[in-house]
């Protein structure tokens, strides 16, 4: 099955990488923009036995090292024989 | 006195801060190789800067994993000094050894440059040469050294005085303008509560000789030189 984690900056972070998007967006016209965030997206191809058992193997890496709880949150997919579950 | 100096791959301070402690020092100095599992009964460990296992992931992040690292979580624990330099902060940060994180500069660049520093704490083994407020001049050269922490993790570490320095003008005053990166309350180094873990963006192993235009860093080296001696004496 596959994993596709979500790492985003927490709301009270500054994204300095995001407001310069956005201000990039702007210049180009694109004025309907009220706010840029920019994160990661790591995709993990892992073997479980269950869903649950991926979900919570899943959110220890994000918790032990794929996210760094000070400064980031995350949220992550599971994909199984092709159906995709939040 | 045996200072002991971390090497990951990617490390590139590490010669930097072993000239200082060698040749301009004369202190004892070890070179301490990532894989290795044992301090080498060095009595103050420096992390020092450079990009560690390349910052994949996030700065740090995978430099705490390192089988020297957990001996190195050991010996703070028992007290022993440890002194993370630029990478080395983003490092003990992520280690949890030291509270917040640092992330990308606020300008988005890269900045390496010369900036002052208002010293906060001179009780500490890191600052006991220096004296109280003094303006020390030191570069700093990252592009991610903006120190965040949440208002409650802030607020504690103003009432412990665990922030050591602060950017600030040549005068002293801790203003916007003298702030490089955009951290929080210009901080530019804290220690932990205990007062044996020290980390810091600034560079003072580049400025520890008159002809790389200052001396304000080897007075950091001279403190931890000589509150050791004052281990040994009493």
């Amino acid at each position: 099955m596959i994993a596709r984690v979500i790492v985003t900056p927490k709301p009270v972070v500054n994204d300095p990488q995001g407001i310069t998007v956005k201000q990039g967006l702007a210049t180009l016209g694109f004025r309907e923009i009220s706010d840029v965030r920019i994160g990661k997206y790591i995709e993990l191809n892992l073997e479980a036995s269950s869903e649950h058992e991926a979900r919570e193997r899943v959110e220890a890496m994000c918790k032990q090292l794929l996210a760094n709880h000070v400064i980031e949150d995350y949220r992550f997919d599971i994909e199984m024989d092709g159906h995709k579950r939040r | 006195m045996k200072f002991g100096v971390v090497v990951f791959p990617g490390t590139w301070s590490d010669r930097d801060c072993g000239w200082v402690i060698d040749q301009v020092l004369g202190a004892e100095l070890q070179y301490l190789w990532h894989k290795d599992a044992d301090l080498k009964g060095c009595d103050c460990i420096i992390v020092p800067g450079g990009f560690a296992y390349g910052d994949y992931l996030r700065t740090g992040a995978i430099a705490r994993f390192a089988p020297v690292m957990e001996k190195i979580g050991d010996f703070a624990d028992r007290g022993g000094l440890v002194w993370g330099i630029c990478n080395g902060f983003q490092v003990l940060c992520e280690a949890g050894l030291l509270p917040g994180a640092l992330i990308r500069n606020s300008s988005l660049e890269f900045r390496c440059q010369w900036t002052n520093l208002v010293v906060e704490r001179t009780d500490l083994p890191f600052t006991s040469q220096c004296t109280e407020r003094e303006v020390l001049n030191i570069p700093i050269s990252h592009g991610e050294g903006n120190y965040f922490a949440d208002p409650a993790t802030l607020s504690r570490l103003e009432q412990r005085g665990q922030v050591v320095f602060r950017y600030c003008d040549a005068t002293g005053r801790v203003t916007n303008g003298a702030n490089p990166n955009g951290s929080l309350h210009n901080i530019a180094g804290i220690v932990n509560a205990r007062g044996n873990v020290l980390g810091m963006m600034p560079h003072p192993e580049r400025c520890s000789e008159a002809e790389l235009g200052g001396t304000d860093g080897l007075k950091l080296f001279k403190s931890v030189a000589a509150s050791a001696m004052k281990v040994l004496v009493s």
